[in-house]
């Protein structure tokens, strides 16, 4: 606790940590989107010609579609026309150790407090570092190598693994599956790809920090993550950006396939700039996650932290396709000011003895909205399907809102479904009660709070969670008495 | 210790004490008794701070200081202990927990660094055995799903933990069944000793044949009406309130 409470003082005095802007020389699109800007991505990425299509026949299908409107959310007239929708650093650096990379660049990562030679040294984290588009630098790579794990930028992938690639590119979460994956498809920039081999069992976290960085610049990531039968990986997406006034439109899509008896974690710290005590600003985070677990006895699992943005919209699921297969979703919600998330996960049952645990956590604050939307579907063949799902909303304060939105289909009556749901508000009598015992306001929510989210947090690896706590404790900051 | 002079509070406009005076010295036991309603809980929590009640008048001294200027958790940290007549459960943060980070406050309050982790679990088992309480308790969520005599026994366990100068009992009695009483109340007098103080509030007499007082104070209608020694607590006990609540006899 002793780290929250200093987070929390040097907070109090200073504004949103994460706003600065690196001042690195972009090779930025023309404002706007047509063929020709998409013409031009794949021109810069060099990509094959079948890639240029399959983005072209996306970009077509974006024509025809309309935002959706269906989700608890409002959202503010985008105009798509008005985004930059590709800028990479200029220098495209080659490095054989850290110390070549541009100074400007180590210094934003080290004012994010992930000073990379820290990293490699002392926590054995590999991270292929992404700033605005392109992947800039990564490491490890080598060691990971001698295992036969390819982890490297989506865009490399494309030329070093093109069937893989297009075996799975848009195989989990189709192009036209929404109009923000439809997007994504036609203009993706760049991300990650991860190919686990048979029967390896990753040693070691991989990580990928994101950052918005150029003016008006769209963030378009397409993360893919395939592991082979019977490996294993975890991975960590982190996620900070500048402070500025304009909202920034964030559309990205992560795929997952795990094969028989593989197994895939997939952690979430996101940490967006949320917008002013006002409401002015912030990330829109318009985000398609999926996996499937194709195989038998294979899983996946998603667990998010997610305090930033000033409008979340997101659901991580999974496709439970393979029979035995586990599909988990662990989640902690913060919203605080006037930041509105909506956000759940999808659990489609299709396999035999396919199980799924859902656990929510929603934390409202200030005059911010904060939607659990969840589906559970038990398809036809899945026999003995089970779902367990807990829904807690915390409520901070009498100006915010808790919504809670859970669908459940069941087509196969040897189906278990069960669903909890708890809405606590932390009222004074609590908070006096800490104030009794020695414990100033703050670091009583920020106590209750962790201890709230403790079963999500759990899931998250050790260097996260701490992250994790600092973040709820900052994101709620001001929000009590 | 403590000196509370001409003490008027009031609470949503309803005035509920109306000129208490009281001094207490450190190592002595103060039983403050009345009927329901007289404003004996009142009195416990405004000196704790709460924010419900509004003092319109008096002052209160604490050690030398104004208390009633600091805010509650100040208070707490200075040494004033309230035992919660209904302590509240927290989910998801373990008695051990809670009262890490409380000690560790109180601690920098006074310029000392935090606890370390061997020292604090020794604490932790020194005073657990000392009030009795099981040590499997601590490891749950506060209060979450305890038996009222559990919650109670926590409370004094807290105290045990925080070591506080002056200690408030509200009601501590309330709902206990006689074994728990009996080592609630051993547990607060093991804690007793010549430099800090308790002010016991209670409606019956049967918690001070355990914990017996240096004095008996009866409220009734926002001030003190008696006040005596132990015996003025029998004779309540035998004669009921409505032989103080008669101006007359009394």
């Amino acid at each position: 606790m002793s780290e929250n409470i200093k987070v929390l003082e040097e907070i109090t005095s200073s504004e949103y940590k994460y706003g600065f802007v690196t001042n690195i020389e972009s090779d930025a699109a023309p404002m706007g989107l047509n063929e020709d800007t998409i013409r031009f991505i794949s021109a810069k990425k060099n990509e094959p010609e079948w890639l240029l299509e399959w983005r072209l026949k996306a970009y077509r299908h974006w024509l025809t579609l309309e935002q959706p409107t269906w989700q608890n959310l409002k959202i503010p007239e985008i105009n798509f026309q008005n985004i930059i929708y590709y800028s990479a650093p200029k220098k495209k650096p080659q490095y054989n150790s850290l110390d070549e990379i541009d100074p400007e660049l180590r210094d934003t990562f080290n004012k994010l407090g992930i000073s990379l030679t820290e990293q490699k040294r002392l926590s054995g984290v590999a991270v292929d570092a992404v700033i605005d588009s392109v992947s800039v630098t990564t490491t490890y790579k080598e060691k990971l190598g001698e295992l036969g794990i390819v982890f490297c930028a989506l865009s490399e992938a494309v030329h070093t693994h093109p069937d893989l690639v297009k075996k799975y590119l848009g195989a989990v979460v189709p192009m036209t599956d929404n109009f923000y994956t439809c997007l994504n498809s036609a203009v993706f920039s760049d991300g990650s790809f991860v190919y686990i081999p048979k029967g390896v069992r990753c040693p070691m976290e991989l990580s990928t920090y994101f950052r918005i960085n150029a003016e008006n610049t769209g963030q378009f990531e397409r993360t893919l993550i395939i592991a082979d039968e019977e490996a294993y990986v975890s991975y960590l997406e982190g996620c900070t950006a500048p402070m500025r006034d304009e909202n920034q439109l964030h559309a990205a899509v992560v795929e997952l396939i795990a094969l028989d008896k593989s197994e895939i974690k997939y952690s979430t710290v996101q940490n967006w700039y949320p917008g002013d005590k006002e409401g002015k600003g912030g990330i829109y985070n318009f985000v398609t996650k999926r996996g499937i677990c194709s195989g038998v006895k294979s899983k996946i699992s998603w667990t998010q932290v997610e305090t930033g943005s000033a409008i979340t919209w997101k659901y991580p699921s999974v496709i439970l396709k393979g029979d035995d297969s586990i599909g988990e979703f662990y989640s902690v919600a913060v919203t605080n000011n006037y930041q509105q998330a909506d956000t759940g996960t999808k659990m489609i049952h299709i396999g035999k003895n396919t199980k799924s645990r859902i656990v929510s956590k929603g934390i409202s604050a200030g005059r911010s909205h904060n939607s659990y939307r969840g589906l559970v579907e038990i398809m036809k063949r899945a026999d003995n399907a089970r779902n367990f799902s807990q829904c807690d909303s915390l409520l901070l304060g009498d100006r915010c809102g808790a919504h809670t939105f859970p669908y459940v289909e069941v087509r196969n009556n040897t189906g278990k479904v069960e669903h909890e749901a708890t809405t606590s508000k932390i009222g004074e009598d609590i908070i006096f009660y800490c104030n009794q015992r020695g414990i100033a306001t703050e670091e009583a929510v920020a106590l209750i709070v962790n201890g709230y989210c403790k079963e999500v947090l759990n899931q998250l690896p050790m260097e996260f969670a701490v992250e994790a706590q600092k973040l709820l404790a900052i994101s709620l900051e001001g929000s009590v008495g | 210790m403590l000196k509370i002079n001409n003490l008027h509070a009031k609470v949503e406009s309803k005035d509920i004490l109306k000129g208490i005076n009281l001094e207490v010295n450190p190592g002595e036991v103060h039983a403050i008794m009345g009927p329901n309603g007289s404003g004996k809980s009142t009195l416990a929590s405004v000196l704790a701070g709460r924010a419900d009640y509004e003092v319109t008048e008096g002052s209160v001294e604490f050690m030398g200081k104004e208390l009633l200027e600091m805010s509650p958790e100040d208070r707490a940290r200075e040494g004033i202990f309230l035992a919660f007549q209904y302590p509240v459960e927290i989910p998801g943060v373990s008695t051990t927990n809670f009262l890490k980070t409380a000690l560790n406050e109180v601690r920098k309050y006074r310029g000392q660094d935090p606890i370390d982790a061997v020292s604090f679990l020794n604490l932790v088992k020194e005073k657990s055995k000392l009030v009795e309480i099981d040590p499997s308790l601590l490891k749950r969520s506060l209060n979450e799903g305890f038996s009222g005599g559990e919650k109670k026994r926590n409370e004094v366990f807290q105290m045990a933990m925080l070591e506080p100068k002056l200690a408030l009992l509200d009601e501590t009695d309330s709902g206990l069944d006689i074994d728990a009483l009996r080592i609630v109340a051993n547990g607060v007098n093991k804690l007793k000793n010549k430099d800090n103080a308790v002010i016991v509030v209670t409606h019956y007499q049967r918690l001070l044949d355990y914990i017996v007082p240096d004095f008996v104070h009866v409220l009734y209608n926002g001030k003190i009406v008696k006040s005596g020694t132990k015996e003025l607590a029998l004779e309540l006990e035998e004669k009921g309130y409505d032989w103080i609540k008669n101006p007359v006899s009394a």
